[in-house]
């Protein structure tokens, strides 16, 4: 009886042990099966590299090619950002900070994690938005660098964590070797502990710019969705993310223009699935 | 040459607890700014009355009672599975390829942006299901979101029990299912709740993921079933800043004070088990 | 009559061979001192008796190891288990009270009676010397004791399901002198009901407590005989030399 039962549990574990996989693949087969009929109306060529984004005009254009440099130029902005600045502040916890101070940090950086991203977007709006405003004499605030500046802070909590890992994991005998030779502080951590961790920091930078493309909230509520191909770093752009959550509510499920923002959802889902198998191939270099 | 090797790593130190404080001094002014404009915004009509004139006045209860459903709903989804996947993971796997695809299957879990989650759950759950717009449908979806989080904060919880105790308890004669569920899960339970928690902390802040699987723009009253909509303090928060003219800032800074709050206490909670748990720790 | 019959035992951790053709007896009512260096074989031996082998991934094996007659391969691997009973080399007890660790085993094959329960933990505390040191506390936590009362607490744990075998894993390698000496005189009195097979660092110990003693060399069963005869007069250089500490 009780040997049933066991055998009964285990399967079952099994079975939950496998459902990853199960909806890692469900989601991949879901989008493809909505989003793939929109390649009945456009050429994939076309989709992807298309000028115009007019999806409810009269034949719609589907060219996503706006919303895909509108991703790329406020990642590259967050990138520019948050890569020096969060790496810096790896380094500083792990390194230079000492005991409660570093306790007191990792917590602000958890802090930081947890704040909900509509959240972020809302105070962006609030504080940041009219910042640029007025900076830089434009129109509106809403522009690709607020969103830019944004997404670097979200960024900031997954990079500086994984970031001060791989500086964490680097052998003792590293560092005093390097010390023991009469190396500062400072020129230990630059010529050994970075290089060191250099596949770690990798993987945390990979990391945190796929944390980037996929955030939709906060991007959306000020990057002001101009969906237009975008000609300065100072207007508003629009991305595949925020394309997706601020039309998708008033898309007819089953028009062209629900699977074209299917297929942009396809998109993401290859982008962001690239991004993490190559940055855990970095992450496990390491061992 | 001495004296200038320490000067470099006087400017180096200097621009890196620059770089520190560039991250660490703006999160406390957010949640600063949020505590003192939203707090005062904050009384029992707020938290207890339904949205009145379009939003623009009225409190945030059905939004409160629309996410605790959310979130409740995802985590009785999430926890069953996400514990017995760690358990697969922590106490049966082997290291072959299968384990390797799981792992890398939970990775892109974690990785998948939460917006592609909200077009999951529309064609999964809304869709082919036809569960419609309901807080079913955005249980199920914002549950499989937080799968990952509740798979790898438990599978660490019962990877930290010692190899010692199962040896033991499979000397005594104890079945592996007996040494799991009499041994290494009781040692484990601060972890998982940890995990759990941040889980819900999660699902409770997620606005893309419910967009188009639960949530409703204005719905002033509470849902009766699992199959109704519902609003939630996320969308709201983004519907009152973004898509409603006109409304009065103190219900902005207030709904996002009540969602703040909401997530770091149960941020909170998780940390105080945590440490709590590190210091009792038996071996 | 035998209890473990081991015959041509090979074992492998991966390409690593631990124990090479090793071919022995274990018989009833002895104590079988196992001896020499660490990395010799003795414990992967030992964990051969009750499978505990196995729950390493990279574990192989050949050759036969019958236990009363019954290849251990075939039978219910939780009722070898049982049958033969392990104490560890440092104590471990599991993070539940004094009275729940002793009983633990017999819950787990399915006594429930805590009439039965109070029996069988009082029985096993008396034969491993400890209850009148901890009969007013049962309900305490067992991390809570000595370590010669935690090692003692492990051995009545494992007296408590009645095995016929009991395997001792260098069961005093953390314990002071007088503590090693309550241990050791536990085990000659068990000696009358059970079979014990000890492996230890300590070739003092296996000369004090041993009816056989065996001496391992890099996975090789070097020489078996009665522990007298080992000392006095081995066969083997190599057992000569460990003995008189020239090496291990």
């Amino acid at each position: 009886m009780r040997k049933i039962k066991e055998f009964i549990i285990e399967k079952l574990i099994l079975i939950c042990g496998i459902a990853s996989i199960f909806f890692v693949v469900l989601i991949f087969l879901f989008l493809l099966k909505e989003g793939l009929s929109v390649f009945n109306i456009v050429s994939p060529f076309n989709f992807l590299f298309g000028k115009s984004w007019y999806p409810i005009s009269e034949p719609p254009q589907l060219g996503i090619l706006p919303l895909i440099l509108g991703s790329l130029l406020v990642t590259l902005g967050a990138a520019i950002i948050s890569i020096p600045i969060g790496v810096g502040c790896a380094v500083y916890i792990a390194e230079v900070a000492p005991g409660k101070i570093k306790e007191i940090l990792k917590a602000g950086i958890e802090l930081l994690a947890a704040i909900p991203s509509v959240v972020l977007g809302f105070i962006g709006m609030v504080t940041l938005v009219p910042l640029v405003k007025n900076i830089f004499h434009l129109p509106t605030g809403l522009t690709a660098l607020s969103g830019s500046i944004m997404l670097a802070f979200m960024a900031m909590p997954t990079i500086v964590s994984i970031a001060e890992d791989a500086l964490y994991s680097i052998p003792k005998t590293y560092k005093e070797g390097a010390l023991a030779l009469g190396a500062t502080h400072w020129q230990t951590i630059w010529r050994v502990m970075l290089p060191a961790a250099s596949s770690g920091i990798l993987a945390a930078i990979m990391l945190g710019i796929g944390r980037v493309i996929g955030e939709t909230m906060a991007v959306m509520m000020i990057t002001g969705n101009a969906a237009v191909i975008p000609q300065s770093i100072l207007a508003p752009v629009r991305t595949l993310t925020a394309t997706i959550a601020a039309e998708m509510g008033e898309a007819v499920v089953g028009s062209e223009h629900y699977f074209a923002l299917f297929a942009v959802g396809i998109v993401l889902f290859f982008i962001s699935f690239i991004i993490n198998v190559t940055a855990d191939l970095f992450l496990h270099k390491k061992q | 040459m001495k004296r200038n090797s320490h000067r470099a790593q006087n400017i180096a130190f200097f621009f890196l607890l620059m770089a520190t404080l560039l991250i660490v001094v703006p999160v406390g002014l957010i949640v600063v700014i949020i505590i003192q404009k939203g707090l005062p915004a904050i009384n029992w009509q707020f938290l207890s009355d339904v949205p009145r004139q379009g939003m623009r006045a009225g409190g945030i209860f059905p939004a409160i009672i629309g996410t605790i459903y959310l979130v409740t709903g995802a985590i009785v989804f999430a926890l069953p599975i996400g514990l017995l996947a760690a358990i697969y993971l922590s106490e049966y796997s082997k290291d072959n390829p299968l384990n390797r695809i799981i792992k890398l299957a939970i990775i892109n879990l974690a990785g998948v942006p939460s917006v592609v989650y909200g077009l999951f759950g529309l064609a999964l759950f809304v869709i082919f299901f036809k569960f419609g717009a309901s807080i079913l449908s955005g249980s199920l979806t914002l549950g499989i979101m937080i799968l990952p989080i509740v798979i790898t904060t438990s599978r660490e919880a019962l990877e930290s029990v010692p190899q010692s105790f199962r040896e033991v308890s499979l000397s005594l004669g104890a079945s592996k299912w007996q040494t799991i569920r009499n041994i290494v899960l009781p040692n484990a339970i601060p972890g998982i709740l940890t995990g759990t928690i941040l889980g819900l902390g999660r699902a409770a802040g997620e606005t893309a993921p419910i967009l188009f699987t639960v949530a409703a723009f204005y719905l002033p009253q509470l849902p009766k079933s699992i199959f109704d909509q519902a609003m939630a303090l996320p969308y709201h928060l983004y519907v009152i800043s973004t898509q409603v003219p006109n409304v009065d800032e103190k219900i902005r800074y207030g709904t996002a004070f009540v969602l703040l709050a909401l997530v770091l206490f149960m941020n909170l909670v998780a940390i105080i088990i945590r440490t709590k748990f590190r210091k009792k720790k038996k071996w | 009559m035998v209890i473990f019959d081991i015959k041509n035992l090979n074992i492998w951790f991966d390409s690593t061979q631990a124990l090479k053709n090793v071919t022995m007896q274990v018989l009833p009512h002895e104590i079988l001192s196992i001896i020499g260096p660490s990395n010799s074989g003795k414990t992967t031996f030992l964990r051969i008796l009750n499978r505990l082998n196995d729950l390493n991934a990279r574990f192989k094996m050949n050759g036969d190891v019958w236990f009363n007659g019954q290849d251990i391969k075939k039978v219910d691997v939780e009722l070898l288990r049982r049958k033969v009973g392990m104490v560890f080399a440092l104590p471990l007890p599991l993070p539940l009270s004094i009275f729940d660790n002793v009983a633990y085993g017999m819950k787990m094959a399915g006594v429930n009676s805590r009439k039965r329960l109070a029996q069988v933990v009082e029985n096993a505390l008396k034969q491993a010397y400890l209850w009148e040191e901890v009969k007013d506390r049962l309900g305490e936590s067992a991390f809570k004791l000595s370590g010669g009362q935690q090692q003692r607490l492990c051995i009545a744990r494992t007296l408590a399901v009645e095995p016929d075998v009991i395997l001792f894993d260098e069961p005093c390698s953390g314990l002071d002198p007088i503590s090693t000496a309550k241990v050791e005189d536990a085990m000659v009195k068990l000696k009358e009901k059970y079979t014990i097979v000890l492996v230890t660092n300590n070739v003092k110990q296996a000369a004090r407590v041993g009816d056989r003693t065996a001496f391992f060399l890099s996975g090789e069963l070097i020489e078996l005989d009665k522990t007298e005869k080992i000392f006095t007069v081995p066969q083997d250089k190599r057992t000569d030399g460990y003995i008189r500490g020239k090496f291990g």
